[in-house]
């Protein structure tokens, strides 16, 4: 997983709520086994739209995605983050995620940032205003800033130390293989096995 | 002070604890499919990391598969299908393959063998996996990141969800079933109503719900946003797993319903949340949007947008009966579906395919009718009833064990501008199939509406 402490870029807005995974990924590009090659599916149904947003030219090259709320709700699968990703976005703001999609972000360094929606609105205003209208996530501060907007986030100490360290979570469970044997040790008896 | 269900659960699972930490949770249960897993393998590979425990892991094929007899015809598909083979080979790990009678959809499968017990903590890269809370278990959906951090450690990192309980009050009345009764409390609280919780279904109406009602329950928790819904174990959950093929046996056994039984929410104990439902006043419910949240009693009308006081809610509304091409005000009744499908890990256990055939027995349907049994134990299960002869009769097609057309993602889906009373979970745009039109409705509306061509209650045949 990449580092993330600070970043700056432009913003695309996307005035839409409850954008599903369904609709970041259709399900017909699951298909692949593979990790790589998912920007080309990156709200496929829409794009075919010639006015959906990420059609504008003026907003290529954006990295911040600007949504309504309940972003990512629905199916887990994880193509929706790594989608995102490789199309170029490294934030998502919105003021509300779908649980399993926002763990999934963090688990790849794409960073979900929860603002309130009267201030989500002032960046798609300004973002659909001027496209070329730059917006600073500070990781270190907990801060988006943009112009004269200064807004805090919250995000939990340990999630943001993880990212900005880019550590991999396996990675630092193992340190504790001795207390998953030991659990593993007292499990009550009756419990299923698959075998 | 006491402790809820969710509580109990979670603390009996915790590895380790540490300030400033999220809990390290132990995983008695991983569920793995063909979809979300491949990559999690690769990523095992190429840190040479191993299995931690296969014998706490279990696969089957169930999203990419046809319903019909004969190979995968997508080359695609067929390679996804072929790399959880060669994955759980390497890997060591019981595999259900299309055409074994053990394969079916990873949540029908998992309480159908009896693997999905009290008390136990499940997951599966599929967000679905809230169906397993119907036993009193923590069960929640992960991505590809976390599939390989639980077969390389048998553990995740998570911080507790808050809980949330849902009173559901008085019975259901005749009639009106589990699904119903999700859908009705999905467009209570909302999509993102549940997000942070885990919801514990109690009151009355739920105690008197089957094992295959409070899975339907459950397993839609998700679409309210939860990361789990539970329901607390009974005499109706023990009995469900008496004699299944995992269940404990002999004093094992004893000792397992001793320790269920102390699997309930404490008296004195605190939700962070409560919301209430009065189940005696629900009827037949549908979805007329495009999120499971946009439903309504069959008996009413498209909503108008106006309706909708948050600008939010609003827009939504407008864009849902804009891709739905629905005009405001219609009656839910008039509304004229191509396609039914009965089916999915929410409805495609064996009671929702009696429900079906009951009302089918001595009818006939007037569109396309897709039976899809959750797995081939159920399928076997109809057929030994008769359950096959009457679909067929009635002129549905009968289907194999599979995902099916609750996702586009095999052979079965809707065309463009095709509309479909489905028993799934979820009517997203396209869901079905690229420009497919989803009403979410329960196996006796499904039925029902097969036999009219619109939405329709039993009760109004
Ligand atoms: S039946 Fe539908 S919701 Fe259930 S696991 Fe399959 S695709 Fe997912």
């Amino acid at each position: 997983m990449d580092a993330f402490t600070t970043h700056t870029g432009r913003a695309v807005p996307l005035r839409r709520s409850n954008v599903d995974t369904d609709q970041i990924i259709p399900a017909v590009w699951l298909k692949q086994v593979s990790r790589t090659g998912f920007e080309k599916g990156l709200f496929a149904a829409w794009r075919e739209d010639p006015s959906f947003v990420l059609n504008d030219p003026a907003y290529e090259g954006a990295s911040i995605l600007v949504s309504g709320p309940d972003f990512g709700t629905g199916s887990s699968r994880e193509h929706a983050v790594w989608a995102l990703q490789q199309y170029g976005f490294r934030v998502v703001i919105a003021s509300r995620f779908g649980d399993i999609f926002r763990n999934n972000s963090t688990k790849m360094g794409l960073l979900p940032v929860v603002l309130p929606e009267d201030v989500v609105e002032r960046l798609q205003d300004a973002a659909e205003a001027d496209p070329k209208t730059e917006i600073t996530v500070d990781l270190m501060e907990r801060q988006v800033r943009s112009g004269d907007l200064v807004a805090s986030f919250e995000i939990d100490d340990y999630t943001r130390w993880r990212l900005m360290e880019g550590l991999d979570d396996i990675g630092l469970t193992l340190r504790h293989a001795d207390a998953i044997e030991e659990y593993e040790n007292g499990r009550q008896p009756w419990l299923p096995t698959t075998v | 002070m006491g402790r809820t269900l969710a509580e109990k659960v979670w603390e009996q699972h915790v590895v380790r604890r540490a300030d400033g930490e999220p809990d390290l949770l132990y995983i008695d249960l991983h569920l793995i499919h063909e979809v979300t897993s491949p990559q999690a393998f690769d990523g095992l590979r190429m840190a040479g990391r191993t299995v931690r425990r296969p014998d706490l892991t279990i696969a089957t094929e169930d999203h990419n598969v046809p319903t019909v007899l004969g190979p995968i015809s997508d080359p695609v598909s067929r390679t996804q299908v072929e790399t959880l083979r060669k994955n759980a080979a390497e890997f060591g790990i019981r595999l259900h393959p299309m055409g074994d009678a053990g394969q079916g959809v990873v949540h029908i499968i998992g309480p159908q063998f009896g693997l999905t017990q009290p008390g136990m903590t499940i997951v599966c890269g599929d967000s679905h996996t809230s169906t397993h809370g119907a036993f009193g278990a923590i069960a929640f959906g992960i991505g590809t990141s976390e599939v390989e951090h639980v077969l390389a450690t048998q553990t995740l990192p998570a911080y507790r969800p808050k809980t949330m309980a849902i009173e559901v009050k008085g019975e259901l009345p005749v009639g009106v079933t589990a699904k119903d009764l999700i859908l009705a409390i999905i467009a209570k609280i909302g999509t993102g109503g549940g997000q942070g919780y885990i919801v514990e279904y109690r009151g009355e109406a739920v105690r008197k719900l089957s094992m295959e009602g409070r899975m339907t329950v459950c397993n839609m928790s998700i679409e309210a946003g939860a990361r789990a819904g539970m329901i607390a174990p009974d005499e109706t959950t023990f009995e469900y797993l008496r004699g299944r093929p995992h269940a404990p046996t002999g004093e094992a056994w004893d000792r397992a319903v001793e320790y269920w039984k102390t699997l309930r929410t404490d008296d004195d104990a605190e939700f962070d949340k409560v919301v209430e439902i009065d189940a005696s006043a629900l009827t037949p419910f549908v979805t007329w949007g495009t999120n499971p949240g946009q439903g309504a009693p069959l008996g009413s009308a498209v909503p108008s947008p106006e309706q909708f006081a948050d600008p939010v809610e609003r827009a939504a509304a407008e864009r849902a009966l804009e891709y739905m091409g629905l005009a405001a005000g219609t009656p839910l009744r008039d509304i004229q579906v191509d396609t039914v499908f009965v089916g999915s890990c929410t409805n495609g256990r064996i009671e929702d395919l009696r429900a079906a055939a009951e009302i089918l027995r001595g009818r006939k349907v007037v569109t396309r009718t897709l039976i899809v049994p959750g797995s081939m134990g159920v399928k076997k299960a109809a057929e030994e009833e008769g359950l096959h002869e009457v679909f067929k009769a009635a002129g549905a097609e009968w289907r194999e064990a599979g995902c099916s057309m609750c996702l586009g993602m095999n052979p079965d889906t809707l065309k463009p501008g095709e509309r479909s009373a489905s028993t799934s979970n979820r009517n997203f745009e396209g869901r079905q199939g690229k420009g497919g039109r989803t009403h979410l409705v329960s196996p006796q509306v499904a039925a029902a509406t097969a036999v009219t061509g619109r939405l329709t209650a039993p009760a109004d045949l």
